[in-house]
């Protein structure tokens, strides 16, 4: 599986003119670092909604950017804080891992 | 047939900033206008001082979520009237169909499709246009009670039977006035005149549904049913004849023409209903009660009262209206004699 879906992303790519997937690009790999350390502070308040709420966000945005695999490891993780369940084990590094292989990717998508 | 879509004044409310630069980019690249908020709370205080056409509201957010700001504005007579489309992924659809079941006006799967995005929102935008446009026209002819009633129910075109008080009003001798004074004075004139018998009638729960000329119908007691729209129509004729009196004296203070009018009103059943097409239509009456109540009108010259009302109008009348008995009349055309009262005027 690639980091990026190529024809996610082209088509993203095409959505609007000017600086828009730079702009875009910027915000996601602005965002995705808060979104990671609000899952940890949520994981030691044992916070189930804020953890779920923070994966669901990263999810979404890993999938409109095509990153499907860290789409896949951050809908795991809110589909087990749904089922209450927050013994995510080394779940929070690996996407956090992830997340820099796609960052690093992305950079070098730029318009 | 519209070729090209308006563009409208959006608000987008989303917590994650991709989404919230996502939609406002292929928004904003169709030519709409955007503001964006990053929670539900923002959202409330933009829409409380900005007036927008169309909210894209997420469903998932921290504090305040989608579905209370929905809520929000439903309850608020100022909000609601803004169409909502809520925003979601497509994991969500049981919060999505409660949101709908709510009120919102459509919904949009994220990552939204641009396409789909551009299309949902244009027609979101169209049907905001022409309920505001028919509001606009219901609020010159109707209560607001029933412009919102009519516009809570819809607008199929099938009648239906209804017990209601038709009214018919004509200005005496409205040729011979149209010739003696220029164009522009007779048109204001008219205007003059309409305004102060609009203002009769929808103040005493009436629905002016056709003008023709110098003339008026009007129902009451539908297209929403009330108790009392025999009083309703009579206290509105008295109090037309009533501001007619205050206009002739201001007209007779400018040296220029007076007028007097006969209004007849009966009672019974019409059929009611729109006519007309889905794009143009008008609320009206039919059957033998609006035949009756426009022969009566027209006497009204003739028995030298300005208040003429059929039998069934006077029975639902309290004891404090004076009425006078002037007897049967039977009309051209009609097999049996109506018994006609004349309403004294204050």
């Amino acid at each position: 599986m690639p980091l990026i879906d190529p024809a996610t992303f082209n088509e993203l790519k095409q959505m609007s003119g000017g600086d828009f997937i730079n702009e875009l690009i910027d915000a996601f790999l602005d965002d995705t670092p808060n979104m990671i350390q609000n899952m940890h502070t949520a994981l030691d308040a044992n916070d189930v909604e804020s953890f779920r709420r923070n994966a669901h966000s990263l999810k979404s945005n890993a999938n409109t950017f095509g990153a499907l695999e860290l789409g896949i490891l951050a809908k795991e993780l809110e589909v087990m804080a749904k089922e209450n369940n927050l013994n995510v084990g080394n779940r929070l590094e690996v996407l956090n891992e992830m997340f820099g292989k796609v960052a690093e990717a992305l950079q070098g998508m730029r318009a | 047939m519209r070729f090209a879509h308006e563009p409208g004044y959006l608000l987008i409310v989303d917590d994650n900033k991709v989404n919230r630069i996502l939609l406002a980019r292929g928004l904003e690249g169709d030519g709409h206008k955007v503001k964006t908020a990053e929670n539900g709370k923002q959202a409330l205080e933009k829409l409380r001082t900005d007036s927008f056409d169309l909210v894209l509201l997420d469903i998932e957010m921290p504090e305040m979520n989608g579905y209370q700001v929905l809520e929000t504005c439903l309850q608020d007579p100022d909000l609601r009237d803004i169409p909502i489309i809520m925003t979601s992924s497509l994991d969500e659809i049981d919060s999505v169909v409660k949101c709908v079941e709510l009120g919102a006006e459509d919904y949009l799967n994220k990552p939204v499709n641009p396409i789909l995005l551009r299309a949902r929102v244009n027609a979101s935008l169209e049907k905001k246009r022409l309920r505001d446009e028919q509001r606009k026209l219901f609020r010159t002819f109707a209560t607001k009670e029933v412009a919102d009633e009519l516009l809570k129910t819809g607008f199929s075109l099938g009648g239906k039977y209804v017990n209601a008080s038709v009214m018919f009003a004509d200005i005496r001798s409205f040729t011979t006035i149209g010739e003696k004074q220029d164009a522009s004075e007779t048109i204001d004139l008219l205007n003059n005149y309409f305004a102060l018998m609009f203002e009769a009638i929808i103040g005493n729960h009436g629905t002016v549904n056709q003008l023709e000329g110098d003339g008026l119908m009007a129902i009451f007691g539908a297209p929403i049913h009330q108790d009392g729209h025999c009083e309703h129509a009579v206290r509105a004729a008295l109090e037309m004849i009533d501001l007619l009196r205050g206009f002739n004296v201001e007209q007779a203070a400018q040296n220029k023409i007076q007028i007097e009018i006969g209004v007849g009103i009966a009672t019974g059943r019409v059929i009611a209903g729109y006519t007309g097409t889905q794009h143009r239509a008008t609320y009206t009456c039919v059957g033998d009660t609006v035949n009756i109540a426009a022969r009566i009108e027209k006497y009204t010259k003739e028995a030298r009262h300005p208040i003429l009302i059929d039998q069934y109008t006077f029975e639902g009348l309290p004891k404090d209206i004076k009425v006078e008995v002037l007897g049967p009349m039977l009309f051209k055309g009609k097999e049996q004699s109506i018994h006609i009262f004349a309403v004294k005027p204050n």
